[in-house]
């Protein structure tokens, strides 16, 4: 370590030493309300006034104090492997639990460690709080020992940060950091916590900072609106539900359901508005977009009028946009103005809650549109375009296969995340979702390493909610699961019942598929054969671990491992050469999806 | 691999084989009426945002402009009437979309309490400091004057002129002074206001406190409501997230 380096370091310790506040506890202990606390106790009661029972961290300097204050309250604090690992459960139980999660963090490299699961909360608008240590203010700005601009850093891809410099206001600035992630579009939220204010004594009585007041966002749109749109919805003779991630985060499945079954219209998801709509339905087209299925595509290319709520027209959605639903008359319902006409153009815009605008829409529309062969058109292409894979007699192992026998296997509530890659879009595709909150991936950021720890903030918000019978299955590949697995280590302290599904084809597969395509087959770092044995590794953590090669052990080796009440990782050696198809091929047509390599 | 493999692929008709639509949407998701093309070509627009004066704001707002790439020319910031509010000035370059998505996309910004691009008719100013070579004093000033800039400093190698004016007027200066030299060029950009009576940024009023005065001395009828004006303030403030709504 540099002269200076040292030199910076005790600095800081001499800081610390100087400015740390008396303990509070140690006088006050006898007292039944302090007179006042200490900034970190502040940002404690505010976590506990905004009622969370759970947060994600590690430990460090700057965060200490919060930590220390954290240890006197009954929210439970899990220790993380590593931040990222952090921000994506905190990411994931907010999935699940329908409130922001909680993540924390040092400064420095704590802080950027956590931003690959602040951007994902970012890109698929997830309600997100993010506590950060920070050097002490006097140096901040100087290069002091592990000091980033974290507010800078994290500017692009939170909903707003905030850098509190008076302990005083820390209550109310992390109580408005939980409203403001939930108020609207979600999203995440950071709060970077100076040592020297969360060590300061304040006036804030320990259990009185300002408490988040959360509206419950019930806008509506415009009655104008509504009403031209109904009028569009009614006459329209190919009408289409798109049902997007917005519609799960309104909490307004129920609602989305029952209006296309009122009206007979078709619908569509996107991929993070799987669960939205229940794919066992006759209605149900599944999700469309670049390996979405042929029937969700063909509906969209030839739809005359797309009611797509909640989505912001990704181009994994839409793949070209001349060619995006090119006839369809767009009814645009979102929360969040910025998005409207962003990508696609909104013939009919209608701002406000998802919930709130389709009763409004379903209030409106007076008579179901006449969809009757529009409806036979779309049955037909079900039976033209399955969604079905090529299985042999024995070896190997279709990815495909597995996702289906775990889906029997388990109920239609269970939970599943997974990582990026293929093994992601077996898994959208395969696993028939019924129920919302039960598909939670890395959508918009296409986060490798997403799944194991997302798995991990599932099921603890499953414990949370007393639901210990449901499910969390992970599916993962073997390059995406090598990014986070030493989260492993803390599903077994906390003894978390997650079954890992590693769909090993010892190749980062989608890359692989993508380089068969378009790269002349050139593998340039995409084969990963040493990957090492997940079995033996999952027990070298204290998991158990399986192996399966053969058709005949996928079952019963998914029934033992959900079985085990514990984490359990299976490495299915998956067949290396299997793609991913439909495919739309990046920015062509949805309606020229290819079923085969030979198609692109 | 064992050679019981069967071909992979799914069945169904190939992509050639399937019907597809002929029309067509322009970049901006526009469908296109297959007579009329309707595509956007860009154009000026003054986008004036209410900010709240906090450090980092202008950071928040430059941010967005470079990271959605949006075309700007210019951009001014200072203190309005009110306490705590700052105005930012932005000239921006843009197809019609791209003028809407800026207006969207600052709106969502919490320092942002209001921004709308002006309205009708805008007065709009930029100052420039020029520093020309000093060999010819009395034809500098002479153009200094055709221009009403002022000279603000002349020494025996380089004089220095202040100009206001718009921007076509600014450029000609700018031209004139050529042909002397120019050794340094420091230009501020467009600030502008909405002309008349309607505010610059939607919802925009003045402090409570900035009453006018008409002949009589007595405060201008339009203004002397405070209350209002301390109303409308909040109800921008109080609807927080919802502050899209003010256009
Ligand atoms: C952090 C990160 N790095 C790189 C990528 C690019 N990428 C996308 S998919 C993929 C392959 C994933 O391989 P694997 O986890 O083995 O899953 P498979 O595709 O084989 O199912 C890669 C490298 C990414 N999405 N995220």
């Amino acid at each position: 370590m540099s002269d200076s380096a040292t030199t910076q370091r005790e600095r800081t310790e001499s800081n610390e030493q100087t400015d740390r506040t008396p303990d509070p506890r140690a006088d006050d202990a006898r007292t039944e309300t302090p007179p006042g606390s200490t900034g970190a106790q502040s940002v404690v009661r505010a976590l506990e006034a905004a009622n969370v029972t759970v947060a994600f961290g590690v430990q460090g300097g700057a965060i200490m104090p919060v930590y220390d204050a954290l240890a006197e309250s009954s929210i439970r604090h899990v220790t993380m492997a590593h931040e990222q690992g952090a921000a994506h459960a905190a990411d994931a139980y907010g999935v699940v639990a329908g409130e922001p999660g909680v993540c924390l963090a040092t400064s420095g490299p704590g802080a950027t460690n956590l931003v690959t699961g602040i951007a994902d909360a970012s890109m698929d608008s997830d309600a997100l709080v993010a506590l950060t240590g920070q050097v002490p203010t006097s140096f901040v700005g100087n290069d002091a020992f592990q000091e980033t601009d974290t507010v800078g850093i994290t500017r692009p891809i939170t909903k707003h940060n905030y850098f509190v410099d008076a302990a005083t206001d820390i209550g109310a600035v992390v109580g408005d950091a939980f409203e403001r992630s939930q108020v609207g579009r979600a999203g995440p939220t950071l709060v970077d916590l100076p040592k020297d204010v969360t060590q300061a004594e304040t006036d804030v009585t320990a259990d009185r900072p300002t408490p988040p007041a959360v509206e419950a966002p019930d806008r509506r749109a415009e009655p104008t609106a509504v009403e031209a749109a109904a009028r569009a919805i009614e006459a329209a003779e190919r009408p289409l539900c798109l049902f997007g991630g917005g519609v799960v985060a309104a909490g307004a499945s129920d609602v989305a359901t029952r209006f296309a079954r009122t009206f007979g219209i078709p619908a569509t998801t996107t991929m993070p508005g799987l669960g939205s709509f229940p794919e066992d339905d006759s209605l149900s087209l599944s999700f469309a977009g670049m390996h979405g299925t042929g029937y969700a595509n063909m509906a969209i290319t030839h739809t005359d009028c797309l009611i797509a709520v909640g989505t912001r027209f990704d181009d994994r959605l839409t793949g070209g946009i001349d060619s995006f639903a090119p006839n369809a008359a767009v009814i645009h319902v979102d929360i969040d103005p910025a998005e409207i006409s962003k990508n696609v153009h909104a013939d009919y815009p209608l701002i406000g809650d998802a919930s709130a605008v389709l009763e409004q829409l379903r209030a409106a529309v007076e008579t179901a549109p006449p969809a009757e062969s529009w409806r036979e058109q779309c049955a037909e292409w079900k039976e033209t375009y399955p969604l079905t894979y090529a299985m042999c007699r024995e070896e190997p192992l279709k990815p495909q296969f597995v996702v289906e026998a775990v889906d029997e296997a388990t109920g239609d509530d269970a939970i599943v995340t997974t990582g990026v890659g293929q093994h992601q879009m077996w898994a959208a595709q395969f696993w028939t979702f019924t129920e919302p909150r039960t598909w939670v991936s890395s959508h918009g950021l296409g986060a490798m390493g997403y799944g194991l720890p997302a798995a991990i903030g599932a099921r603890l918000a499953l414990d949370e909610a007393g639901e210990p019978d449901r499910d969390v299955v992970c599916f993962e590949g073997d390059g995406s699961l090598l990014m986070t697995i030493q989260a492993l280590s803390v599903a077994v302290r906390e003894n978390l019942d997650v079954t890992v599904a590693v769909l090993n084809n010892e190749h980062i597969g989608m890359v692989r598929q993508w380089q068969d395509a378009f790269y002349e087959g050139t593998r340039m770092a995409s084969e990963y054969d040493w990957v090492p044995a997940f079995d033996t590794l999952a027990e070298a953590f204290g998991a158990r671990g399986f192996r399966v090669d053969d058709r005949d052990d996928v079952a019963p080796t998914i029934e033992e491992a959900l079985g085990h009440d514990g984490p359990s990782v299976i490495d299915f050696h998956v067949d290396p050469e299997e793609n991913v198809f439909p495919m739309v091929p990046s920015g062509g047509s949805n309606g020229a999806f290819a079923l085969s390599e030979d198609h692109l | 691999m064992s050679d019981d493999r069967i071909d992979a692929g799914l069945p169904g008709r190939a992509p050639s084989e399937r019907p597809q639509p002929e029309s067509r949407r322009t970049t901006d998701g526009v469908r296109i009426d297959p007579v009329v093309e309707a595509g956007h070509v860009p154009r000026r627009a003054v986008v004036s945002a209410l900010v709240d004066h906090e450090p980092g704001v202008l950071a928040q707002v430059s941010g967005l402009i470079s990271r959605r790439q949006f075309n700007i020319e210019s951009l001014t910031v200072g203190p309005t009437t009110v306490d705590g509010h700052a105005r930012i000035t932005t000239v921006v370059e843009e197809t019609d979309p791209g003028i809407e998505q800026l207006k969207k996309q600052l709106r969502k910004l919490s320092a942002v309490i209001s921004a709308g691009e002006i309205a009708g008719e805008t007065v709009s100013r930029e100052l420039v400091l020029v520093k020309v070579r000093g060999d010819d004093p009395h034809q500098v000033h002479a153009i200094t004057r055709m221009y009403d800039g002022e000279t603000l400093d002349a020494g025996p190698r380089t004089i220095t002129v202040e100009l206001t004016g718009d921007e076509s007027r600014i450029d000609a200066a700018i031209d004139a002074y050529r042909r002397f030299g120019i050794v340094e060029i420091a230009r501020t950009g467009q600030t502008a206001l909405a002309r008349g009576d309607v505010p610059t940024t939607p919802g925009e009023e003045p402090a409570p406190d900035c009453q006018v005065a008409n002949r009589e001395g007595e405060p201008d009828a339009a203004n002397t409501d405070t209350s209002r004006a301390g109303t409308a303030e909040r109800s921008i403030r109080a609807d927080g997230r919802g502050r899209d709504t003010t256009e």
